[in-house]
């Protein structure tokens, strides 16, 4: 065990230390290291949409919203006249999600399935469109002239933290219950699994997340608006969990990287773009239904040989 | 009072287009339990469509019409048969995920195609207004086209589900799939023209949106596909008289809200409704509770 907990860190140190010198030395420009900061926020997103959707099994569609709140938060607080520290926001940011995790949680997930989906769904645009009618926010225009609080470390260090935070929750008691909701709910009901408990648990962690995931934006971006939030961001989110695998941690951070750098490539296009991403939502549902991973999990220490990993 | 009148006018409108909508999304939903996310999208195309025809074939309003309503019966039977059927044995959410991405692709091979841009739909009858009541309300013309060819289409549909045999077994088939099937009934032929008539419903609205507010453009069908959803949720998912009702219920709140408060908010006064109908009666105002089977 100590020893698989060593070679994650090292991997982890290792590739910090090579991206880091990549960016002192130059290969890794402006315009990569960009890119770069859009992978990590997607594996935060994508990680803490699939604890909802996939680990738990509780079809969620207003991530998006989620992440509003917390860069809105990031916006408003650094932007006060006495600016409060900007880790501090994202952690208040990551919070208010979570309240309002809560408070959209305890009715909602009473509801199944593809009326879960619309609920949440509704629950993500009511969002937006308080955020855009507060004055106060800036309306529709949004807030722009943020001050950059975070640079590649904080993003490395903050990115690394979440998908450790929620691997450890998935590998806990708590992780176990969420899954067993996932396979059949009245089941685990019966079993003596406080589902409620555990369903809203999951929401409001993955409403942290994708709250930390909002207030590191407005903080490397510099400029929101509520249409960044809409609906097609919380599909965005989807289409990397689905195509990574519903319930696969490591098949979504994966996906996060190669649909992060398709969509790169395609900025000119953007309708080529969501036109791709249809065709994977369809073709991965018709094919494959459960996502290219399944719910299975690349372990690194299997591609690493090392002794004494077998009953790891 | 006078303005109240106006804007219930107004809201029975915007309802009668909503009605239609979410009259092919309860159908769908009776019949197979999927929340066809590209119903929308099927309004949008038919507004296209009537926008191609109108301009490049030179045709009136209802031939334009009935060429709009045509093709998206085929394009409806066409996303049934290729994106629904292979997954009619698959858990509800990969059917979902699937309809989705079927509405993703349509919106943006609308854009590849047509453009992103907003076009203006040919004006195909003279814009006349009526003043009643010394002036004091006005109504359109084509607020009462609209309204006439959306009383004519529920008739039609009514007629068609009550009375026709292709009617009788899409009631059969929502009643109890596997029962239908030992009956004798082709259930796929029924879920297939269940798809059709839907989509010519949704296409019909798109061409009439498209008269009454003069601009097309390919995201046209997102918000007016969910709020028809709504729609059919708050009558009552699968019942047809539900989804008219919604239809109408949601056009009058919705204007009433813009006309008495703000119009920014009518969208998430619409999903607030949606949630709270969902909280308190989940199976809609003329639905029946069912307990889930086990």
């Amino acid at each position: 065990m100590k020893k698989r907990l060593l070679v994650y860190s090292a991997f982890i140190i290792v590739l910090y230390l090579i991206i880091t010198l990549l960016m002192k030395i130059g290969i890794i420009d402006d315009y990569i290291k960009l890119n770069l900061f859009l992978i990590m926020l997607n594996i935060i997103l994508a990680v803490s949409l699939n604890l909802i959707n996939g680990i738990t099994g509780q079809f969620s569609l207003g991530h998006a919203g989620f992440m509003a709140i917390g860069a809105y938060t990031t916006a408003v607080l650094t932007t006060l006249e006495k600016p409060v520290p900007f880790y501090l926001t994202v952690l208040i940011g990551g919070l208010f999600a979570m309240i309002c995790g809560l408070i959209i949680g305890l009715p909602v997930l009473r509801l199944r399935g593809d009326y879960l989906a619309i609920a949440t769904l509704g629950f993500g645009e009511i969002i937006r469109v308080i955020i855009q009618n507060i004055d106060y926010l800036g309306g529709a225009s949004g807030i722009s002239d943020i001050p950059q609080g975070i640079d590649w470390t904080g993003y490395f260090v903050i990115t690394v933290l979440s998908v450790v935070v929620i691997l450890n929750i998935i590998n806990s008691s708590f992780g176990r219950a969420m899954i067993a909701i996932r396979e059949d709910e009245i089941a685990a009901e019966a079993m003596g699994i406080n589902t409620t408990l555990y369903k809203v648990l999951a929401f409001m962690i993955g409403a942290f997340f994708a709250g930390v995931a909002g207030s590191i934006y407005s903080g490397s971006f510099g400029f929101i608006q509520p249409d960044m939030f809409n609906f097609f961001k919380s599909i965005d989110i989807l289409v990397i969990v689905v195509l990574g695998g519903l319930g696969s941690i490591s098949g979504s951070i994966i996906s996060a990287i190669v649909l992060t750098i398709i969509s790169a490539l395609l900025q000119d296009y953007p309708a080529v773009r969501m036109v791709l991403y249809s065709l994977i939502l369809i073709i991965i549902m018709l094919f494959r239904p459960q996502g290219l991973m399944g719910t299975k999990e690349i372990r690194l220490s299997k591609l690493i040989p090392i002794g004494g990993e077998k009953n790891a | 009072m006078s303005t109240f009148i106006q804007q219930l006018i107004n809201g029975i409108t915007l309802g009668s287009v909503y009605a239609l909508i979410s009259l092919g999304y309860t159908m769908v939903y009776g019949i197979i339990k999927l929340i066809n996310f590209a119903h929308g999208d099927i309004f949008m195309v038919g507004a296209y469509i009537a926008y191609l025809s109108v301009t490049y074939l030179k045709l009136g309003l209802i031939p334009s019409l009935i060429v709009s309503m045509g093709f998206c019966s085929i394009l409806g039977m066409l996303i049934e048969k290729f994106a629904y059927k292979p997954l009619r044995n698959s858990p509800r959410i990969s059917a979902l995920i699937t309809a989705i991405g079927v509405s993703l692709l349509l919106e943006n091979l609308m854009q590849i195609i047509m453009g992103a841009d907003s076009r203006v739909f040919p004006r195909l009858v003279a814009e006349k207004n009526y003043h009643l009541f010394q002036g004091r309300i006005v109504v359109n013309n084509k607020q009462i086209y609209l309204l006439i060819i959306t009383v004519l289409l529920m008739i039609i549909l009514n007629f068609v589900v009550k009375k026709t045999k292709i009617g009788k077994a899409m009631r059969a088939v929502s009643q109890d799939m596997d029962a239908a099937r030992l009956m004798g009934i082709n259930v796929d032929t029924t879920i297939s023209y269940t798809f059709a008539i839907g989509s010519a419903l949704a296409a019909a609205a798109g061409v009439l949106v498209g008269l009454y507010y003069n601009t097309i453009n390919p995201l046209m069908g997102v918000l007016p596909g969910l709020k028809a959803f709504i729609a059919a949720v708050f009558g009552g998912i699968g019942i047809i008289p539900g989804a008219m009702l919604g239809g109408f219920s949601l056009g009058i709140i919705e204007t009433l809200v813009s006309g008495y408060g703000s119009s920014m908010y009518k969208d998430a006064v619409a999903f607030a409704l949606l949630i709270l109908i969902l909280i308190i009666k989940p199976s809609g105002l003329l639905g029946k509770n069912i307990k889930e089977k086990v």
